[in-house]
């Protein structure tokens, strides 16, 4: 450790003078993860931005040859002028407005519970929920889908013992039952985000207020929720998120249930218009996906953060 | 408390039910009660699982482990390299490249699949293994919360005095910087496993061959047969208990680690 200051001196010329490192340094250390990321995720969104420009076209009738040309805007009027387009977009507008506030809420409570000290068997309650993270979400349908199916479900037995006969994958239920699923998975990973922000409030905040005279529910309406509210905003935007590129749970339960179409969701949409070798098309239904998500996630953060002027 | 009991049922009965299954013949799986254990039948349905078309389901499993373990583990190692940089180095375009960036977490990943497909298979490499594990290691929320990490756990005078004592910068950031990041490392390297190990999408686009599918495409397609061959009922059960048993011991024997990660990811 003596040895420090001779060799700074023999390796001072090795560096800028500003004392950073060299640009091929820098290089070095960025280009690894920037050519792929380039390559796999920027090209791909130009290509689908310029195929969505791009329509198919015959020469003279029925039986000429097809090429692709320029067609402008041809393709998003046809996604807006396709009704299957807005019954995706519905579905899953409503599926998010009930979902997602009601998963947070329930990870809200869990997480304010979780950092009572009242409350007991802390670790276990906090895997419990965490652990359908774990469970990826086909598999979370495959699980949930045998506690739908008639045939095999304990819990439409239960439900039969009592008199009902509820029919979780019946045309009115199947929506609410993928948001059961999506519910199961992400409550946990919601309500640990959420609680992991409480931990970082000190305490002396609590001490200040109970002299104050606050109840525990006062504390926690109105000082925890409102010191936690940018966690609250990120857990909004990440399931806003998810809300819209739903694919997996959906394209399983429509394995055993004929009330989910192939368009059930937007990515289904895209997924079949694909499939039905229209790229163009589909790919003109990504890019309207990826700007929803853009303008409602964005949107969201701008709408809170000046409400609550964050 | 009684809410908390509540809610705790409701996490674990979906695994109950697999887990009771699993266990269960073929033939008992509609005529018994779905939550009381019956014939102990789980190592004949494991032998099933495992021998069931030439034992795809090994091959199956072994895959996914290809590309969740590998895809994560390299992509760990991009984003700490990236996210180190964009967070200790200071360099012309710093803000902009890390805004690029994070526009990309913004970007669904089910938007990108469609485009990427086309792309591989003008280049060739659709229905490889490389078609799924490229594309898996790109993680731009991991270079987020490497950034994060980076400021938060490495001290710049520790940087300099390494810079000092003669090191070059990727030996001062592989034995100074990664090692006080290695909470940060597993939390990021966590975060990709999973995602990952969850998407089903990117598979699904683009192969055909069963050889190469992960647990979760294979399951899917299984599941798809099961109206015309009931038997594959049960292999299915027991192939999801399988596969996220492992997964979900690794989670809770790791779980502090996911704790401190997900508490700086929520820091904005």
């Amino acid at each position: 450790m003596t040895d420090i200051a001779p060799r700074a001196v023999t390796s001072g010329g090795r560096r800028r003078p500003g004392g950073g490192p060299r640009a091929g340094t820098v290089i070095a250390f960025l280009t690894p993860f920037f050519l792929p990321f380039v390559l796999f995720y920027l090209v791909p969104v130009g290509y689908a931005l310029w195929q969505s420009f791009r329509v198919v076209r015959r020469t003279g009738g029925q039986y000429g040859t097809s090429y692709t040309t320029f067609g402008g805007f041809d393709q998003y009027t046809q996604v807006f002028q396709n009704s299957e387009f807005w019954n995706s977009i519905g579905r899953i507008g409503l599926f998010g407005i009930v979902q997602v506030p009601v998963m947070l809420f329930v990870a809200l409570i869990m997480a304010l519970l979780l950092d009572t000290p009242l409350l007991k068997l802390k670790a276990f309650f906090r895997i419990t929920a965490f652990m359908p993270y774990a469970v990826p979400g086909v598999i979370a349908a495959i699980m949930w889908s045998y506690l739908y199916s008639p045939q095999l479900s304990p819990v439409v037995d239960l439900f039969q013992r009592i008199g009902l006969h509820p029919d979780f994958l019946g045309p009115g239920a199947v929506l609410w039952s993928a948001a059961n699923v999506s519910t199961w998975l992400w409550t946990g990973y919601n309500m640990l985000i959420m609680y992991s922000a409480l931990q970082s409030i000190p305490q002396e905040l609590y001490e200040a207020a109970k002299i104050d005279g606050a109840s525990n529910w006062t504390i926690a309406w109105r000082i925890k929720v409102p010191i936690i509210a940018p966690s609250i905003v990120l857990t909004t935007v990440f399931s806003i998120i998810g809300t819209l590129q739903l694919y997996a749970e959906p394209a399983v339960l429509r394995q055993i249930s004929s009330n989910i179409s192939s368009t059930f969701t937007p990515n289904m949409l895209a997924y079949a218009v694909a499939s039905g070798n229209n790229y163009q098309q589909a790919a003109a239904i990504s890019v309207v996906i990826a700007v929803i998500t853009f303008v409602l996630s964005f949107g969201f953060m701008r709408l809170t953060s000046k409400k609550a002027g964050l | 408390m009684a809410l908390m009991f509540l809610l705790a049922v409701y996490f674990l009965l979906p695994v109950y039910f697999l887990i009771v299954a699993a266990t269960k013949p073929q033939g008992e799986l509609a005529t018994t009660n779905g939550l009381a254990f019956s014939h102990f039948n789980l190592f004949e349905n494991l032998r099933i699982l495992f021998t069931r078309s030439d034992g795809i389901f090994g091959r199956w499993a072994l895959n996914t482990v290809v590309y969740a373990v590998l895809g994560a583990a390299v992509g760990t190692l991009i984003s700490a390299l990236c996210g180190y940089a964009l967070a200790k180095f200071r360099f012309r375009g710093r803000e902009f490249l890390f805004s690029v960036v994070l526009g990309g977490v913004l970007v669904p990943t089910t938007a990108l699949a469609l485009p990427l497909f086309l792309l591989f298979s003008a280049t060739g490499i659709v229905n490889t293994y490389l078609a799924v594990f490229l594309p898996s290691i790109v993680s731009p929320f991991g270079v987020y919360l490497a950034r994060i990490f980076a400021n938060a756990a490495v001290p710049q005078e520790l940087i300099e005095s390494a810079r000092l004592d003669g090191a070059g910068e990727f030996r001062t950031f592989f034995s100074v910087s990664s090692r006080l990041m290695t909470p940060a490392l597993v939390t990021i390297f966590l975060f990709q496993f999973v995602a990952i190990w969850n998407n089903f999408f990117l598979p699904m686009v683009m192969l055909q061959k069963e050889s190469l599918f992960p647990i979760t495409l294979g399951l899917y397609e299984w599941n798809g047969q099961t109206a015309r061959a009931p038997l594959l009922q049960e292999s299915v059960i027991t192939g999801s208990l399988v596969s996220i048993v492992p997964v979900i011991i690794v989670f809770i024997l790791l779980q502090r680690f996911w704790r401190t990660g997900l508490a700086a990811g929520s820091l904005k």
